[in-house]
């Protein structure tokens, strides 16, 4: 690299420093400032104006995009994943101040554990801080009410990590303003599989329980109506409420950033009929503007929708 | 019925008559590719159906040779399960001050000229969404229609599938159709039960949740009749038990949807868990070979990590 092109990257990677300290200090230290006082105020009146037509009950995000971001600044691997983190976090904050109640993060999929042993353990470690310190009082879940819900096979989690996912569900267990559902380890097939598991033990259950009390000699079932002919078949509300995810509805809009175009095993069966939002923008990158565009497309999308309604 | 077979009776001749520029404006957007083999003054639906098959050459057992791939598409990238949403009918034929009924009967014209493309190039598995168990909430005359359509479709095309090399199946709950239609996919599976060029799937009245809960169901019955534990229902299990079982690249590479709805609409839910998405704002009777190039062509560049990282 020349002089004048390491001079460039340098300061690029001065100004995202800046950045991120802003973002930092704004969301902990500098609640205060004229600054951050101003931009509250112009983010209310501009969520006041988006609140005027339908606001998405559930938000989805994919936070791809952390390694090709410490690339592309030069950064070490982690200081990506940590550049993410704070960008997660004021994310939160302006979908809690436009009053969107359930959010969903991909944070960590099972198939990320085939990822570099370094990495994974960076990564476990990462989320155990940051899990632990949503338990502090002035954390964003104690400003906003926020109940945190962790989706996925926990099992899988190192001890630490699992610990402290179970201890900050507890924490939060009163808040009842909003449900956080971060997803760690976790896959959809994984949550499906799951599901259908407890499905079917339930039916062999229920089934076992009527043989029992003679339902399947002809006598009167379990609730006592006599009907035996038909024996409970399996729905699709039955595999529902087994789901990791059945704290939420399914999500209007899955945000995934980067400009990646696919699910990657996350949240199949809720997404089925989510509006879906490819933003080519890097998840530490990702600002108001991405968000305010996202719900612009839901409103559009909804105002459709009811328009169709309508004609039927 | 027999009314809006007699409108399109009358449709279909007026086309078939009309050779003159009045024609291409009926269907302005519809791309005509080797056109030089066609005289000059001939546009429209029917001569892209001529163009399909005045390209193609038959072998020995009159199945067509596999066409080499356009000049910007390499043969090792090609995906080997291709999932399209055919969505946009209605609005296609709203937009020119016509009813749902028109925008269908265009919309087949590119479903037909899709899957001669998909055999011509030797892409092996093609699943296209023709009607999802939402459809069923329209009126009782576009579904009508639709069936009615739809089915007139696989008669005509038959021996098309036989000369093309290409195998039907069907998913979904086809017992919801109208016999004589169920009838016709019966025979048009069995008819092309020989042909191994390219496996081509409709998804008729299908719904993706209702596709894992047949399999829960079956699973359900063996646990209660003892043959398997709960524990032993594992991905790959329900994988295999999944509808789309009638093939042996049950998950698509990539996913199309035309008309610019970014959703996935319960479509294929279990089965798209790592496919790449293409959505295009082109309305699906618009959607040809040029189309289907560059949504080809977008897959190709993708960099696909199947989850080893996020």
């Amino acid at each position: 690299m020349s002089a004048l092109q390491i001079d460039i990257s340098w300061s690029f990677s001065l100004e995202v420093t800046a950045i991120q300290a802003y973002r930092t200090m704004d969301n902990k230290q500098n609640r205060n400032s004229i600054t951050s006082n101003l931009g509250h105020i112009a983010r209310r009146c501009l969520f006041g104006i988006l609140s005027m037509g339908p606001i998405p009950d559930h938000i989805a995000f994919i936070m791809d995009g952390n390694r090709r971001y410490s690339k592309k600044y030069n950064m070490d691997e982690g200081a990506g994943h940590k550049s993410g983190f704070i960008a997660l976090t004021t994310m939160l904050r302006y979908c809690y101040e436009l009053e969107v109640k359930y959010i969903t993060v991909y944070a960590f999929s099972i198939d990320n554990f085939k990822r570099r042993p370094e990495e994974v353990n960076f990564l476990m470690e990462l989320m155990r801080e940051k899990i632990e310190g949503l338990i502090e009082e002035d954390s964003i879940i104690n400003q906003y009410g926020v109940r945190v819900h962790f989706a996925g096979d926990l099992k899988l989690l190192d001890e630490s990590v699992r610990l402290a996912a179970e201890k900050a569900m507890a924490a939060s267990a009163c808040n009842s303003k909003a449900v956080l559902s971060i997803c760690i380890a976790y896959t959809s097939t994984n949550e499906i599989m799951n599901a259908v598991q407890q499905s079917c033990e339930e039916n062999w259950d229920e089934l076992r329980i009527l043989d029992s009390c003679g339902a399947a000699y002809g006598l009167t079932d379990y609730s006592g109506n006599g009907d035996t002919k038909d024996r409970k078949s399996i729905v699709v509300t039955d595999i529902e409420k087994h789901m990791y995810m059945k704290v939420a509805p399914n999500p209007d809009i899955v945000v995934r950033t980067s400009g990646e175009n696919r699910m990657s095993n996350f949240l199949l069966w809720q997404s089925a009929y989510s509006i879906l939002y490819s933003p080519s923008v890097l998840w530490p990158e990702i600002g108001l503007r991405h968000l305010v565009w996202a719900v612009l497309n839901f409103q559009r999308n909804e105002f459709f929708v009811q328009k169709k309604k309508k004609q039927h | 019925m027999m009314k809006i077979s007699t409108t399109l009776l009358s449709r279909a001749a007026a086309l078939s008559l009309n050779r003159s520029t009045k024609l291409s404006s009926y269907f302005p957007n519809h791309h005509i590719h080797n056109q030089h083999l066609l005289p000059n003054n001939l546009v429209g639906p029917i001569s892209c159906f001529w163009a399909h098959h005045s390209t193609t050459s038959a072998n020995a057992d009159g199945n067509l040779d596999k066409s080499p791939l356009p000049a910007n598409l390499r043969q090792e990238l090609m995906p080997r399960h291709v999932a399209i949403i055919m969505d946009g009918n209605g609005r296609w034929a709203a937009k020119r001050g016509h009813g749902p009924e028109v925008g269908h009967d265009a919309g087949v014209i590119a479903f037909i000229e899709v899957m001669g493309l998909c055999a011509r190039w030797g892409i092996p598995v093609a699943t296209f969404f023709v009607f999802s168990s939402e459809n069923w909430r329209r009126t009782k005359a576009e579904v009508d229609f639709i069936m009615w359509r739809f089915q007139k479709m696989l008669e005509d095309e038959l021996q098309n599938f036989i000369r093309q090399g290409i195998r039907i199946f069907t998913i979904g709950d086809t017992s919801l159709l109208p016999i004589s239609l169920q009838e016709v996919l019966e025979h048009t599976k069995e008819a092309t039960k020989h042909n191994t060029k390219t496996q081509v799937i409709f998804a008729v009245s299908y719904s993706g949740k209702n596709d894992i809960v047949q399999a829960c169901q079956t699973f359900s019955k063996k646990v209660r009749n003892g043959v398997m534990e709960p524990n032993e229902v594992t991905e790959n299990v329900i994988e295999k038990e999944l509808e789309t079982k009638v093939t042996s690249i049950p998950s698509p590479d990539l996913l199309i949807r035309t008309s610019g709805e970014l959703r996935i609409s319960n479509f294929l839910l279990w089965q798209l868990a790592y496919s790449e998405f293409y959505f295009c704002q082109t309305f699906w009777p618009d959607f040809g070979e040029s189309q289907f190039i560059e949504a080809l062509q977008c897959f190709q560049k993708r960099g696909r990590r199947f989850g080893k990282r996020i």
